[in-house]
């Protein structure tokens, strides 16, 4: 008896064993690509010139001269303490992310506040009226938005509603120290240029899942039975959506990811993309280690979220024979 | 007898039957091809077409305004931007082209053996892509970057492997529908073997899907590519490439000046062009299928 | 108890249709698939309409409750129920008819029922919502309909969910769906297909018995005339979008007009002769085979004749097919023996000889699926051709052009691609490719169940054909009994894995009958109106032994 005996919290147990196992996976993958190649690495880095004294004692600082066993584990139970160890440039990589990573998640945090509601509701009207103006309108205006280049938004935007209207800061330098309604002005521009794409990205997707339930039998059958279209949407095509639409959210939030490292850089926004984009130009290995765990970390419990949720949404687990 | 299926035999040639189907094509469907065609146009006659070279120092003034000799202003280093965009279509184009093309020759090679040969194979390999999958693609690209350092060499080949984990699960999870499929049954029935199974049973009904989805996939590896050569870790200067082209010359946004926007916007305009003809191939292969 | 409705619906018509014209969209532009029908249903009265798939009966049946489907458009014709034309309301004014006055009956219930949400609330939703009663009101009523259509536990039915109940309870919770409201009209639209001989038997009687009870008109869409026989009072057969008659059902089974009408029946009308036992050519000696640890096949013996053809004869999930596969080599069983003129077949394919494949060949239940879409006629039937026997250049191809005579197609089709053959012709293609392998034994796994009627008739009189001049062995896997009835010298019955009675045709469908045979032969619907009733009288009769 117990929690285990029953089906839903055995599957959602299995779920976030694996989400635990694909962590390790990928901690092991970030960690091996960085250290599979210690010899060329630290030529790469100190050039061909290096003195072998030299490589030596980047190896040492590395900690590249104990057994890789060790080190894997050395790291990644300090990693999970928030300490990811020194920079090359001799600051510990905490001090450096710690709180540009706030700032990142402050900046997502408030694009998938809009984004995820939003993109619900405009789907859903998208299905209202499928292949109906509205609906043709969203389609093209977000085929357009998923086609073009991320900067390219930041800068139309920048150029317009920064330079020649001067209605918002071009750049989105903010400090702590700055009251949270000037840092929301400060981030207009980026959050406006995310939410472009990761909504249709997200609206797109939320479409295609409605429109999947609204095709099978119950829905016509609904419609047999006299329900207001509105009615079907809601009542009948939603509940049987949910579990999907909770996945698209979830592959979409990859957009932010993405969009987040573009778009930081574009208005000098002083957040975790923007590090770990010159740590890659610096070669700042312990930096990109960092960075790059944080940004999979997160990626890999969206979509556990995402599994939960369809899980818990699924009548036939719900309520099992 | 019921034999009243009299429909026209398929008579006409592969290329009469391409030929009537783009005078059928939609008109977002034409304005892709024609934005397409001038684009391969462009990168294969650069060259000929561009009026300077592509890393000539045309001007002593960077960033100089648009005139009679230099149609479109020159970069910070004084080179023509003209010549600079033309040339750019080539190196971006075609680095993007290749990288896509090597990707679909991985990533379509081994879906198909997954799905052809299912249990431990397909187990291994999945299980495989999911994991590299569970981390964001520009992400992991930077990282091995980082590693390998920014070579086009290493650009393509990263961008490549990692890509074709997507068209590994697109080709595994059509070559599966077809697999299940009671010819291929028949076919191994007869003793066919596997090679054979592959290539005159399974591929021909894979194909049109892979197809349509090339153009989506060039348009993903494309924009990734932009994307780190904007963020200055793709191609390297002083090569011609329309992302690193946005990054070198973005200060003039802050003077008004639309400058920047011109290599962006040609890559908008190509990924969107790309976009209808591929939606356009896409509608066509699935309507294909129950048609000839 | 008689619904009240002082309407004047009661005496006058329930629905009246008049020169019905609908187009549906295709490749090259519209194309009219109802052309101009017309009926005229009265309060309490059943009618049946009867056709092949494609003929437009559903298209019909949605169109009565002024319902078209994405890519269908009426052109003209009146749908008159209670006196104004359904075409000429506003959406939302016939939404306010559908579930209360006019009802709906899927074929398939359990995809027609949404899964998230418990039976009672998709049951008691018109009712509640449009239909002005109150939620315990219509729950009771619901609760009465479901004991009424003999639901396990109607107290408690309506809080389970879709995928807690069988498909035949929720076929009949479906029909309680559609009466819950007392509408003046419900649509029957093939409810009874999906689902397996004994269980559409069950449901037959529900519905049979909700519709007297309540006296409300129905439309009664099937394939079969046999199960419309049962209910209708009048038929109305329909081809092609076309109504070729029309008449009471006494009249339809006794003295039909319409040529085409007498085909509805064409299978009943192949009497192949018993054929006396030969020598053994297959014999499968106690195979037992599992998906994972579910055992679908039970120590099974069975053995086939030369020039034979034997029947095997099961319900879905009886483990015909999976039988038929493990002969073939595509499925290794756990254990026993294929033996084939005294060899032993290896269990797969891969270790069995060129040879022994060649003589053993399967034929598919949907060439749909068995023909390679992207192949054209010549390299689906001239690579077994060249594959078993060498033949190349001309002489392959007179060879293809002989195998397509022997399936009496002529020799143009060779160039032609599956998409561009009817369903027929394609089974014809099928079998062209099975014989051009030169086999002993032919395993046709439930090859025209997916044909209409007279398609299925003509190829099996060509099977038939074949057998006599090639001297070919046939394994029959069917659910169909009037096939075993028609062309089976051999009948073997399967039930959960396991061989329930084999024998003769004429013994094992002849009394005395072992009893899961009888089951199935007392589900068969009778071509006569009066089988249902007879059903029930004999199991009333037998109940009242016991």
């Amino acid at each position: 008896m117990g929690l285990v005996s029953n089906p839903i919290a055995k599957m959602i147990l299995q779920r976030i064993g694996l989400g635990l196992l694909s962590l390790v996976i990928v901690s092991l993958v970030i960690f091996l690509a960085v250290n599979l190649l210690p010899g060329s690495f630290a030529s790469a880095v100190l050039g061909r010139s290096a003195t072998p004294d030299a490589v030596a004692a980047f190896q040492h600082q590395l900690g590249l001269d104990r057994p890789m066993v060790d080190r894997y584990f050395t790291w990644l139970s300090s990693a999970l303490q928030g300490d990811f160890g020194n920079s090359f440039s001799k600051r510990p990589v905490g001090t450096i992310i710690g709180p540009r990573l706030l700032s990142t998640l402050r900046l997502a945090g408030i694009t998938a506040a809009i984004a995820v509601p939003l993109a619900i509701l405009l789907g859903i009207v998208c299905a209202r009226y499928r292949n109906r103006l509205p609906d043709r309108f969203l389609s093209a205006v977000t085929l357009a938005a998923i086609s073009v280049p991320e900067f390219f938004i930041a800068y139309v935007l920048m150029l317009f509603l920064a330079t020649r209207l001067h209605i918002f800061p071009s750049l989105s330098s903010i400090r702590s120290s700055m009251h949270f309604d000037e840092q929301l002005y400060r981030m207009a521009l980026p959050i406006m240029t995310l939410l472009f794409v990761v909504l249709a990205h997200m609206m797109r997707n939320t479409r295609a899942a409605i429109l999947n339930v609204m095709s099978r039998p119950f829905i016509e059958m609904a419609q047999l039975k006299g329900e207001p279209e509105m009615r079907v949407i809601m009542r009948h095509a939603l509940p049987n959506a949910i579990g999907s639409i909770a996945s698209v959210v979830a592959i979409n939030l990859a957009y932010l990811i993405a969009g987040v490292v573009v778009v930081e850089v574009v208005f000098v926004y002083p957040g975790i993309g923007q590090t770990m984009v010159d740590a890659v130009r610096n070669r700042d290995v312990p930096v990109i280690q960092a960075c790059a765990l944080i940004f999979s970390t997160a990626y890999i419990l969206l979509n556990l979220l995402a599994d939960i949720i369809s899980i818990v949404s699924n009548p036939r687990l719900l309520h099992p024979r | 007898m019921t034999n009243t299926a009299t429909r026209s035999a398929p008579s006409q040639t592969a290329l009469a039957r391409g030929l009537r189907a783009v005078r059928q094509a939609p008109p977002t469907a034409i304005f892709g091809m024609v934005v397409l065609f001038a684009y391969v146009f462009t990168a294969i006659f650069a060259p000929f077409i561009a009026p300077y070279g592509e890393f000539q120092v045309v001007s002593s003034v960077p960033y100089a305004p648009w005139d009679e000799v230099n149609l479109l202003g020159t970069d910070q280093l004084g080179r023509d931007f003209l010549s600079r965009m033309i040339f750019g279509a080539r190196n971006s184009i075609g680095i993007a082209f290749v990288t896509t093309l090597l990707a679909f020759a991985i990533g379509g090679f081994f879906g198909i053996m997954a799905a052809a040969l299912r249990g431990v194979a397909d187990q291994v390999l999945s299980r495989f892509v999911d994991s590299v999958m569970s981390i964001p693609d520009l992400i992991f690209t930077l990282m091995l970057l980082a590693i390998f350092g920014t070579s086009v060499l290493n650009l393509i080949l990263i961008i490549a492997i990692l890509d074709s984990t997507r068209i590994f699960r697109i080709s595994r999870a059509a070559a599966m529908n077809v697999v299940t499929l009671d010819f291929v049954e028949a076919a191994a029935a007869r003793g066919e073997g596997l090679v054979w199974r592959i290539v005159h049973e399974i591929l021909p009904n894979i194909l049109p899907i892979l197809i349509s989805e090339f153009g989506m996939r060039f348009c993903f590896v494309f924009l990734s590519i932009a994307a780190l050569s904007f963020l200055g870790i793709g191609l390297q200067p002083p090569m011609a490439e329309w992302g690193s082209m946005v990054r070198d010359n973005a200060t003039l946004i802050n003077m008004g000046d639309i400058t920047p926007l011109i290599p962006a916007g040609a890559i908008a305009l190509l990924t969107i062009g790309v976009n209808f003809v591929a939606d356009w191939l896409l509608n066509m292969s699935s309507g294909l299928s129950d048609e000839a | 108890m008689k619904h009240e409705n002082t309407s004047t619906l009661s005496r006058a018509a329930a629905i009246a249709v008049s020169d019905l014209r609908i187009e549906a969209r295709t490749s090259s532009g519209w194309t009219e698939i109802v052309k101009g029908v017309s009926f005229t249903l009265r309060r309490g009265e059943v009618l049946g309409i009867v056709g092949e798939s494609g003929a437009g009966k559903s298209t019909i049946g949605l169109a009565a409750l002024g319902h078209f489907r994405p890519g269908c458009r009426v052109t003209g014709g009146k749908i008159v129920f209670d006196g104004t034309d359904m075409l000429s309301l506003a959406d939302h004014q016939r939404r306010k008819l559908r579930g209360t006055r006019i009802a709906y009956v899927a074929q398939s219930a359990a995809a027609s029922f949404n899964p998230a949400k418990r039976l009672m609330d998709q049951v008691v939703e018109a009712a509640v919502e449009r239909g002005g009663q109150l939620r315990e009101e219509a729950e009771a009523n619901a609760v009465a309909m479901f004991r009424s259509l003999q639901l396990p536990e109607p107290e408690t039915f309506g809080r389970r969910y879709p995928h807690q109940v069988s498909g035949g309870q929720l076929q009949r919770a479906m029909t309680a769906m559609a009466m819950i409201c007392r509408p003046d009209l419900i649509v029957f639209d093939e409810p009874t297909t999906a689902l397996d001989v004994t269980t559409q038997v069950e449901v037959l009687i529900s519905i049979r018995k909700a519709i007297a009870e309540y006296g409300v008109a129905a439309l009664y869409i099937s394939h079969d005339l046999a199960i419309v026989a049962q209910l209708a009072h009048r038929v109305m057969v329909l081809r092609y979008g076309e109504v070729v008659e029309e008449a009471p059902i006494a009249e339809i089974l006794s003295a039909p007009k319409h040529p085409y009408t007498k085909t509805l029946w064409a299978l009943r009308s192949i009497e192949e002769p018993e054929r006396p036992p030969s020598g053994d050519l297959l014999q499968v000696r106690n195979i037992s085979a599992s998906y994972g640890t579910f055992k679908v096949l039970e120590s099974v013996d069975l053995s086939v004749g030369k020039g034979q053809t034997v029947a095997l004869v099961g319900e879905s999930g009886s483990g015909k097919s999976t039988l038929g596969r493990v002969i073939a080599g595509l499925m290794k069983p756990d254990g026993g023996a294929v033996m084939f003129e005294q060899s032993r077949l290896g269990p797969v394919v891969s270790s069995r000889t060129k040879d022994q494949l060649r003589r053993v060949q399967i034929i598919y239940q949907s060439a749909d699926t068995s023909l390679n879409p992207r192949h054209a006629v010549r390299k689906i039937i001239g690579r077994p051709v060249s594959f078993f026997h060498g033949l190349s250049g001309k002489k392959r191809e007179a060879r293809i052009v002989e195998l397509l005579r022997m399936v009496e197609l002529d020799g143009s089709y060779i160039d032609r691609m599956p998409s561009q053959l009817s369903g027929g012709q394609r089974q014809r293609v099928a079998i062209a490719r099975a014989l051009a392998a030169d086999p002993e034994l032919i395993i046709c796994d439930e090859v025209t169940s997916a044909l209409d009627q007279i398609v299925q008739a003509d190829i099996l009189k060509m099977l038939l054909d074949l057998q006599n001049r090639l001297g070919v062995s046939y394994l029959f896997i069917t659910h169909d009994l009037e096939i075993v009835r028609a062309i089976a010298d051999q009948v073997v019955v399967m039930n959960k894995g396991r061989i329930v009675e084999h024998g003769k045709r004429g013994e094992v469908l002849s009394p005395p009958y072992e009893d899961y045979t009888r089951l199935l032969l007392d589900s068969v619907p009778e071509m006569s109106s009066d089988w249902l009733d007879r059903l029930i009288s004999t199991r009333a009769a037998i109940a009242a032994k016991q």
